[in-house]
């Protein structure tokens, strides 16, 4: 109880002092809502063709207008954002998850093994980051599990690890040098102990800015891959894909086919961005007092 | 300095070899090749026979060593080999289009920084007043649209608005200037939005940091006035870290380009990247892979060596 | 005795039966169809048209793409050609003259004295025997795209310099179409016995025009060519053919920035083309030889029952998408396994009869649910491997959303061409959507595509045995009599749609779309032929 009290004071504190994280973190959380009650928010099938409905604009009926096949984008845009949420924040987690593992081990361990370690995320990191997730995405195929090309969220994961890990490394360096680790450590305490008394607390806050910057980063890999016809395939609605193909067949007689989608890729894509840059100012002492 | 430069430009060699080796391994591992397209395509009909020949005729048989070894003799040589799709020689074909691509990002670069400089110091000032929050809107929009997308709304504009479509095939700039701004400017714009975004906000950070130093508080309290506070003092060690980010997001910008130019037909580098992924032509793949990549290092370099000018403290 | 009784007329479509067809809701005053064929063919002017791809090679007997042809045919002459405004009439192209024996087992060409390669030299019989010898006994390191069509081809001789004679193996009923295909061009025997790719990298034909240059993926441009052999031919000083994507080539259609595509627009992209360039745009419309099609794996579990590949075919609307899809895909009309349109085509009230066919819809669903549920499948679920392109995507789309609609659920697994292909050779697939196109309508090269797999391992690929279908193939290929022939290829559809080892799911239509000015073209039902350019002038 206590400990509700005291997030919802510090959600309130939040608000406060970062109106514009706020607003992005409701815009995530409207999204997310739509998202997992699709069924609910639109009664439409988003693969259901309506040859009666073909290109026609926005209305009472179909909100957003709808596409070539006479599908509703409203219901395309509601379903998107789980396609969206669920591969953005797939890849951001394992992307960040492994990168700070190896960020941690890199600086704790130091030496030759962080040497190579930073040898080999400098050579990860001078790939264009388009560039890696394409070829990854081409070399690895598909494979799907539940309707989510697993393949696709690895391919948007390996370009955040070599990223996170960099951040990562370097909170954890600045803890690692403290004295009071150095005298933890002649104390004979265990390096999990270490690691969970003294370095997670303090990499913890870069994480989840990170994890959230990432978020961003990945929906909008994942709408660049689908438009490329390299991420998400037809049938399934996804953002990125709305846009490719057809849709720039229809610039005169159906604007709406592109408008809707990239609006809905840009509103998540900011919304991520400015509750991540919130949570970084909250985080930094610098910019608390 | 000198020095510093050989030493840092030494550190290069294992780290391109390393590109080298990730590049070349992470291709080979696609299943299927470009023969099976170039002989396929368009309802063609061959034998296994007819594959396998091509397939010993590009050296797709060889063991992978060998082909890595014939690759790397090769960078040296500076002989990158024959696209597999077309049979030409791989520098020609990036050499044709490598101008575009450039020129549409020093345009891009260009657009963001006359941005992003004036954006970003402005949201600096007045920190958190009602413009930093503009700013600071308008910025973080700037990394949320699609640089793609924005391209596609662009088109989508001039030819609502205006009945117009910018030229899609190329002209030098040099042959005529006109036509070739005419092409290229919308693609710079669209991806130059997203390059000022990121470049503003830095300066924006930077600048906030940098006000707060102990020199600016002394400047201050000897009476400096707030104006040259700002331009001599402040600007002055706020830029060096902008520098970094405008080099390198120029060079992820040519990455980034491989998206945009599919929007506005640019027969660029990108284009001519996602043809060769879709081909599987892997000789050009992992030439313009490494290509990016060296382009990366380098201006890496060349920032690092800036830096190094005009800060005297990192050459360590 | 002539073997070209055709007397089919061309389907390019005028804006009568524009406004015919329901499904093309378009604004008639912006089809102006240019009144061409009174006017007289001006000299002068440079074409400029749009390629979507770039050519893998520059040697016609070793590509299938248009990618190839449309750039490299204004350069090249072949033995005969397809009648332009005729089509399927065969005249001759290098052949002056030719004479077949009554057995139709020799055919004797006479060719046009002084054609000039475009080195200066003159071309021979030799010349065309060596091709033709590339063409069906390819040397090491060429491959010939299109072998087998020389199969009955036993010998091929030269009597002088001008004469060149074919004698068969046995009869061959497409074999005039053969010497009319647009791939069989003429190289220089010459040029060829020094090194026998020499027309991969280097363009050196008779054709009306010479190669200037090749900037890859920017623009091809060839020149007129003054010492071809047909007077006063070609009208035009120049081409340029210009590369780029399907969405750029509209735009640049609309600005006037080029002036044709020959391979085929959507028909929204017509629609806003016309739209942009109103009584300067004209558009030509025909079915293209070229169909969707879904194979089944027949040897495999669900598809092994005949039941089943049935009621997914019966659950398909092959008349809503044919009034639908063709408002915004290539996907069009209405056909068997020959083209509609083609003399060889089954009439409506033919159509209607076989399995999915039929207009009913309703009837058609229930009736397919029935089929499921006596097979055993009431809750079918399959996936079906499919290309990452268009239309095949659109294609897949529809099949979806139809097979939905009796309950049965079907992942659509789109794969790159090379994935696509190992499926096909590996028979690793449960269901796979195809297309299948030739350059003819001749029934032998396009019924190849559903004969027993041991038959054409390469295209035959729904791993079916049926030795009745194969009989009825052999018989129509060495029937001479058109009448007849037709009786058979029925037969033969019947009993493959009866079967439904493969099904057709709607044939491509081709919309064709330039400027008014440019004449002379011949609109066809493939792509691949009419691109010499020898006939196109600029009003």
């Amino acid at each position: 109880m206590a400990m509700l009290t005291r997030l919802l004071k510090n959600a309130l504190l939040f608000c406060r002092l970062q109106p514009l994280g706020a607003l992005g973190l409701l815009i995530i959380v409207v999204m997310a809502s739509c998202a997992v009650l699709a069924e609910q928010v639109t009664f439409y099938n988003p693969e259901a063709v309506d040859f009666g409905a073909m290109l026609t604009g926005p209305s009472a009926e179909h909100p957003f207008g709808t596409d070539s096949f006479g599908r509703d984008i409203f219901t395309r845009i509601v379903y998107g954002a789980r396609t969206a949420l669920t591969i953005g924040f797939l890849s951001s987690m394992i992307g960040c998850h492994i990168g700070a593992a190896i960020g941690i081990a890199s600086a704790y361990h130091g030496g030759w093994v962080d040497l190579v370690l930073q040898r080999f995320i400098d050579i990860i990191l001078s790939f264009p980051i388009v560039v890696l997730a394409l070829v990854v995405v081409a070399v690895m195929g598909k494979t799907m599990v539940l309707g989510i090309d697993l393949n696709l969220v690895f391919a948007i994961a390996i370009p955040i690890i070599p990223r996170s890990c960099r951040v990562i490394r370097a909170a954890t360096l600045s803890i690692r040098t403290q004295p009071y680790v150095d005298a933890a450590r002649a104390g004979g305490y265990s390096t999990v102990y270490i690691l969970l008394r003294y370095i997670a607390p303090n990499v913890i806050a870069p994480f989840l800015v990170l994890l959230t910057a990432y978020i961003a980063q990945a929906i909008l890999l994942e709408a660049s891959l689908s438009f490329l016809g390299l991420g998400v395939t037809e049938p399934k609605p996804a953002w990125g894909l709305m846009l490719a193909g057809d849709s720039a067949n229809f610039y005169n007689e159906a604007p709406w086919m592109i408008l809707f989608p990239g609006l809905a890729i840009s509103l998540s894509v900011f919304a991520f961005n400015l509750f991540g840059d919130s949570l970084r100012d909250w985080f930094d002492p610098k910019y608390r007092n | 300095m000198i020095r510093y430069a050989l030493n840092r430009i030494a550190l290069m060699i294992p780290t391109l070899l390393g590109i080298a080796l990730i590049t070349f391994v992470m291709i080979r591992i696609v299943p299927g090749d470009v023969v099976e397209l170039k002989m396929r395509s368009d309802g063609g009909r061959v034998t296994q026979q007819q594959i396998n020949d091509e397939r010993t005729r590009l050296g797709l048989d060889k063991p992978l060593p060998e082909q890595f070894y014939v690759w790397m003799k090769g960078l040296v040589t500076l002989d990158f080999g024959n696209s597999m799709w077309t049979g030409r020689p791989v520098a020609q074909e990036i050499g044709g289009r490598i101008g575009l691509s450039i020129q549409v990002a020093i345009m891009a670069a260009l657009v963001a920084v006359l941005i992003a400089v004036p954006l970003g110091t402005i949201a600096a000032l007045f920190r958190d007043s009602p413009i930093d929050y503009l700013v600071r809107i308008i910025t973080i929009a700037g990394l949320a649209v699609p640089s793609f997308w924005l391209g596609m709304i662009i088109i989508l504009v001039l030819l609502t608005f205006f009945k117009w479509s910018p030229p899609v095939t190329y002209v030098s700039i040099f042959e005529d200037p006109v036509k070739n701004l005419s092409q290229l400017i919308w693609p710079s714009l669209a991806v130059g939005y997203r390059y000022a975004a990121v470049v503003a906000r830095m300066i924006r950070s930077s600048i906030i940091e940098v006000m707060q130093e102990d020199y600016i508080r002394t400047a201050r309290a000897k009476g400096v006035g707030e104006f040259m506070v700002v331009f001599k003092h402040a600007m002055r060690n706020a830029l060096l870290p902008a520098i970094t980010i405008i080099g390198l997001e120029f060079a992820f910008l040519i990455g980034g380009l491989v998206v945009t130019e599919q929007v506005f037909n640019l027969n660029g580098i990108g284009r001519l990247f996602v043809d060769a992924v879709i081909r599987n032509d892997f000789i050009l793949i992992q030439t313009i892979v490494f290509l990016l990549a060296i382009i990366f290092v380098s201006v890496n370099l060349i920032v690092d060596l800036i830096y190094g000018l005009l800060d005297p403290r990192t050459r360590m | 005795m002539a073997l070209d009784t055709r007397n089919e007329t061309i389907h390019s479509m005028t804006r009568r039966t524009a406004l015919l067809m329901p499904a093309l809701a378009l604004g008639s005053h912006a089809l102006a169809q240019g009144a061409g064929a009174t006017d007289k063919p001006q000299r002068g002017g440079t074409l400029s048209y749009a390629v979507t791809a770039e050519p893998p090679t520059y040697d016609l007997h070793q590509t299938a793409t248009f990618a190839v042809m449309h750039r490299l045919s204004p350069h090249y002459s072949t033995l005969l050609a397809y009648e332009p405004g005729k089509y399927p009439n065969i005249i001759g192209d290098l052949a002056q003259s030719w004479t077949i024996s009554p057995d139709l087992l020799t055919y004797t060409f006479k060719l046009h004295p002084n054609v000039k390669f475009h080195d200066g030299t003159t071309l021979t019989a030799e010349d065309v025997r060596v091709s033709y010898e590339r063409l069906r006994n390819p040397p090491k390191g060429v491959s010939s795209f299109r072998q087998p069509s020389f199969a009955q081809i036993k010998s091929i001789e030269t009597q002088d310099s001008l004469t060149v004679v074919f004698r068969m193996v046995k009869v061959d009923a497409s074999i005039m179409d053969t010497f009319a295909s647009p791939w069989n061009s003429i190289f220089s025997a010459e040029k060829l016995k020094a090194d026998p790719t020499f027309p991969v990298k280097n363009v050196m034909g008779t054709g009306p025009f010479k190669f200037v240059e090749h900037v890859a993926g920017s623009h091809w441009v060839g020149e007129r060519f003054n010492d071809y052999f047909k007077a006063g031919k070609p009208y035009l000083d120049g081409f340029r053919a210009i590369t780029m994507t399907p969405s750029a080539m509209v735009n640049a259609m609309a600005g006037k920035q080029i002036m044709a595509e020959f391979r085929g627009f959507t028909p929204n992209e017509r629609d806003r083309i016309v739209k942009a360039l109103g009584a300067d745009a004209q558009t030509h419309e025909s079915p293209w030889m070229l169909h969707m099609l879904m194979n089944f794996n027949c040897e495999k579990k669900p598809f092994d029952d005949p039941r089943v590949r049935r009621a997914v075919s019966l659950a398909i609307d092959r008349w809503g998408g044919s009034a639908n899809l063709s408002k915004v895909s290539q996907l069009g009309s209405i056909g068997g396994l020959v083209r509609p349109g083609s003399k060889w085509a089954a009439s409506e009230a033919e159509m209607v009869q076989w399995p999915g066919y039929g207009r009913d819809m309703a009837a058609n669903r229930a009736e397919a649910k029935r089929l499921l549920k006596e097979a055993g499948y009431e809750n079918l679920s399959f996936t079906m491997i499919n290309r990452n392109q268009q239309p095949y995507i659109t294609a897949g789309v529809f099949i979806i959303d139809q097979l939905r609609q009796i309950g049965v659920k079907v992942e659509d697994k789109q794969v790159e061409i090379a994935a696509w292909y190992s499926a096909q050779t590996s028979g690793n697939f449960e269901a796979l959507l195809d297309s299948f196109t030739q350059f003819s309508d001749d029934p032998t090269n396009v019924l190849v595509k559903y004969i027993s797999t041991d038959r054409a391992p390469d295209v035959a690929i729904q791993r079916a045995i049926d030795r009745e279908l194969d009989s009825l193939f052999d018989r129509q290929a060495e029937m001479v009599d058109p009448v007849e022939r037709k009786k058979l290829v029925r037969q033969f559809e019947n009993r493959l749609l009866d079967q439904a080892y493969a099904i057709p799911i709607l044939w491509w239509q081709r919309i064709v779309v330039m400027e008014t000015r440019v004449q002379g073209w011949t609109m066809s039902p493939t792509h691949m032929i009419y691109q010499d350019l020898a006939d196109i002038w600029l009003k």
